[in-house]
């Protein structure tokens, strides 16, 4: 039938509080996510695993944490970088010294170590607002970076300050370190952002991501209708730094396999994330996933068109690709300053009166 | 004692150079609310174009024609007009068409600014580390070498000056003209300037072919410091911490942050980091402003944040 509500009739309160409450929404969303789950693995090669659907899970993840805190909870951090770092030395700390730890157990463990890391980097936000509060998390982000540098116990004591992840089983199937398995790799990440996703969608409509939605349109107003800025704001921080710890130990110990602090979660980092969410959409689910995407395919487009479609030297490329990169960004603020999720919504809108639009 | 004193006073000459970068930040966000991360990057687009005219460096080939070298003041006054150039490009199509966005709208697409300069500078430049040789003093002031018996490098003295001099002027600037009044009734009250007839995208123009020229001070300081390269479009990053311990909206508050900055990390970085294992430059001066804006959330001389429902 036609895309919109009505004739749509609602029989029960769960029903009426569904996530996706037009059918099509549902089907579309339900075969999406069956073709991510039962076809993508059969197929999957190195490239499209390492390259592509494995950045793009990571970086949603990532941009999931910081739209829970930027998006939802309007505080706005730079430090996703040194967020991702705690998660991702957490996770290599836990692996080595526990080696039989289940690693889901110790990924989930990496992102409560994040999400308390991150609780006391968010303490200066209960005083500080707007940039002032950007520019102290600048502050997370270099101590923290700093610290996995000169501290050696972090690393292990090895000589080359890297980190790299040792092979480490799931389920029988080998998902870490160099031999591990594209499928697999892909699987076990591919669950744990859709579960996460899942849990960060239904957050964000609970009582908790109404606070922070309070706590980010007015925070003084929220105060006065009985929001505590203490645990709006500490919670936000604390969600919002286990999504990232989380997408750090994913991002160290599955997708690149090995890191150094300085090298893998710098400043660019945080900015990257902060892209995302921007360009995606801010404040919701779906534009983290957007705008992951947009960045992460959009340098990999570029490179393709520039060096093999125009036959660029690599070096000259790789700033023409800065120049697109900056200008496309540019350009998509100001046709969509609310982001891709923005886009995607006005299309739905359009197809809610299709085809009959008058 | 006399060890202490000079690693004061060379904190207070960093700082200075520091101070050079947050007053570009300061004159863009009291002007219009943009929080300019661009402003590392302009200082190095604006170093790079000054040093290609200087030399004579042929755009995007990166060869140089003697031909083509300008003397000193021309190739100063050709980079000013290109910086107003930007300016006037940068406000007719991005700032003209973000115009009531949010401010973390406008930061993002500042950032995008500094890709793309980034990426153009290289290209048209070249990118390799460039010195740049103005024929600024260098090497230590015998001054202070024979009365004081201290070492002080005439440059840091010479950029202490500039920054001096060009605190004056802006100040005499916003002050004293009918340009400057304007400027600040922009920064005021962006709906009562416009409904008292100042055009905002004019003042737009303006602040930023300043804040570019500011750049360039930066931009000349820096380079013939440490050469021109790309690392200095990483003095963004010192410059923030500066900025947000003198306060957004403050051109004095942007120097003392900067001296405030500058001596505390040299005596950190002098007294405290051999016991921590060295290099806390890069965040202690985050830490010292957040120490000092949990005191003072808007800074010490930014204006008193008064909010109401």
């Amino acid at each position: 039938m036609f895309y919109r509500e009505a004739g749509e009739f609602k029989t029960s309160y769960a029903a009426d509080q569904a996530i996706f409450p037009i059918p099509q929404d549902r089907w579309f969303v339900l075969g999406l996510v069956g073709v991510a789950f039962l076809v993508l693995p059969w197929i999957v090669n190195d490239y499209w695993t390492n390259s592509i659907l494995l950045p793009f899970l990571v970086y949603a993840l990532a941009a999931i944490g910081l739209n829970i805190l930027t998006g939802y909870c309007g505080q706005l951090s730079l430090g996703t970088g040194a967020f991702l770092a705690v998660g991702g030395y957490s996770f290599y700390k836990l692996t080595t010294a526990f080696p039989d730890l289940n690693i889901l157990l110790a990924m989930m463990l990496s992102g409560g170590i994040t999400a308390g890391v991150g609780m006391l980097f968010g303490l200066p936000s209960l005083r500080i607002k707007g940039f002032y509060l950007a520019v102290a998390t600048l502050a997370a982000q270099f101590f923290i970076i700093w610290l996995f540098y000169k501290v050696p116990w972090f690393y292990n004591y090895n000589a080359t300050g890297q980190i790299t992840v040792p092979p480490r089983e799931f389920l029988g199937v080998l998902i870490t370190g160099p031999e591990g398995v594209n499928w697999a790799k892909y699987l076990y990440t591919l669950t744990i952002v859709a579960v996460m996703a899942l849990v960060a969608k239904n957050l964000a409509r609970s009582a908790v991501g109404r606070s922070w939605m309070a706590i980010r349109d007015m925070d003084i107003a929220a105060e006065l209708i009985g929001i505590r800025p203490l645990q709006a704001k500490l919670s936000a921080f604390g969600v919002s730094s286990f999504y990232i710890g989380v997408a750090g130990a994913l991002m160290f110990a599955v997708y690149l396999g090995a890191a150094e602090s300085g090298e893998t979660f710098g400043i660019q980092q945080s900015f990257d994330v902060l892209f995302m969410i921007i360009i995606g959409g801010l404040g919701t689910i779906l534009g983290s996933f957007l705008g992951a995407g947009f960045l992460v395919l959009l340098p990999i487009a570029l490179e393709l068109v520039l060096v093999e479609g125009l036959g660029m030297h690599t070096g000259f490329a790789e700033q023409v690709k800065f120049i697109l990169l900056g200008s496309l960004i540019i350009f998509f603020l100001i046709v969509e300053p609310h982001g891709l999720a923005r886009l995607w919504q006005i299309g739905k809108e359009k197809l809610r009166l299709w085809p009959f639009p008058h | 004692m006399l060890f202490f004193v000079e690693v004061v006073i060379s904190g207070l000459t960093a700082g200075v150079m520091y101070a050079l970068v947050a007053l570009g930040f300061v004159l863009i966000f009291k002007a219009s609310g943009v929080f300019n991360f661009a402003q590392g990057v302009l200082a190095l687009f604006a170093g790079l174009t000054l040093h290609g005219l200087l030399t004579g460096t042929v755009p995007f080939v990166h060869t140089v024609n003697p031909a083509w070298a300008m003397p000193a003041w021309l190739a100063i006054l050709t980079t000013i007009a290109i910086m107003i150039l930007l300016a006037i490009v940068w406000e007719r199509l991005v700032l003209a068409n973000l115009v009531n966005q949010e401010h973390i709208i406008l930061f993002m697409a500042t950032l995008g600014l500094a890709y793309v300069l980034e990426g153009a500078g290289d290209i048209i430049w070249g990118s390799d580390v460039k010195v740049l040789d103005l024929g600024l003093p260098q090497g230590a002031s015998d001054y202070f070498l024979d009365t004081f018996n201290l070492y002080v490098e005439k440059l840091e003295l010479f950029a202490a000056a500039t920054a001096g001099v060009l605190v004056v002027v802006l100040a005499l600037f916003f002050n004293k003209t009918r340009i400057g009044r304007a400027l600040r009734a922009v920064a005021d009250d962006h709906q009562a300037a416009l409904s008292v007839g100042i055009s905002l995208r004019t003042i737009w123009v303006i602040v930023w072919s300043v804040a570019g020229i500011v750049a360039l001070v930066a931009g000349i300081m820096w380079g013939a410091k440490s050469g021109i390269q790309f690392s200095l479009s990483l003095i963004a990053l010192k410059a923030l911490p500066v900025l947000i311990l003198g306060g957004f909206t403050s051109i004095p508050g942007a120097i003392v942050g900067g001296l405030i900055i500058g001596v505390g990390e040299k005596i950190a970085e002098v007294y405290m980091g051999p016991y921590v294992g060295g290099a806390i430059e890069n965040w202690f001066a985050y830490m010292l402003a957040l120490v000092f804006l949990l005191f003072r959330p808007q800074g010490l001389f930014g204006e008193k944040i008064i909010e109401r429902v």
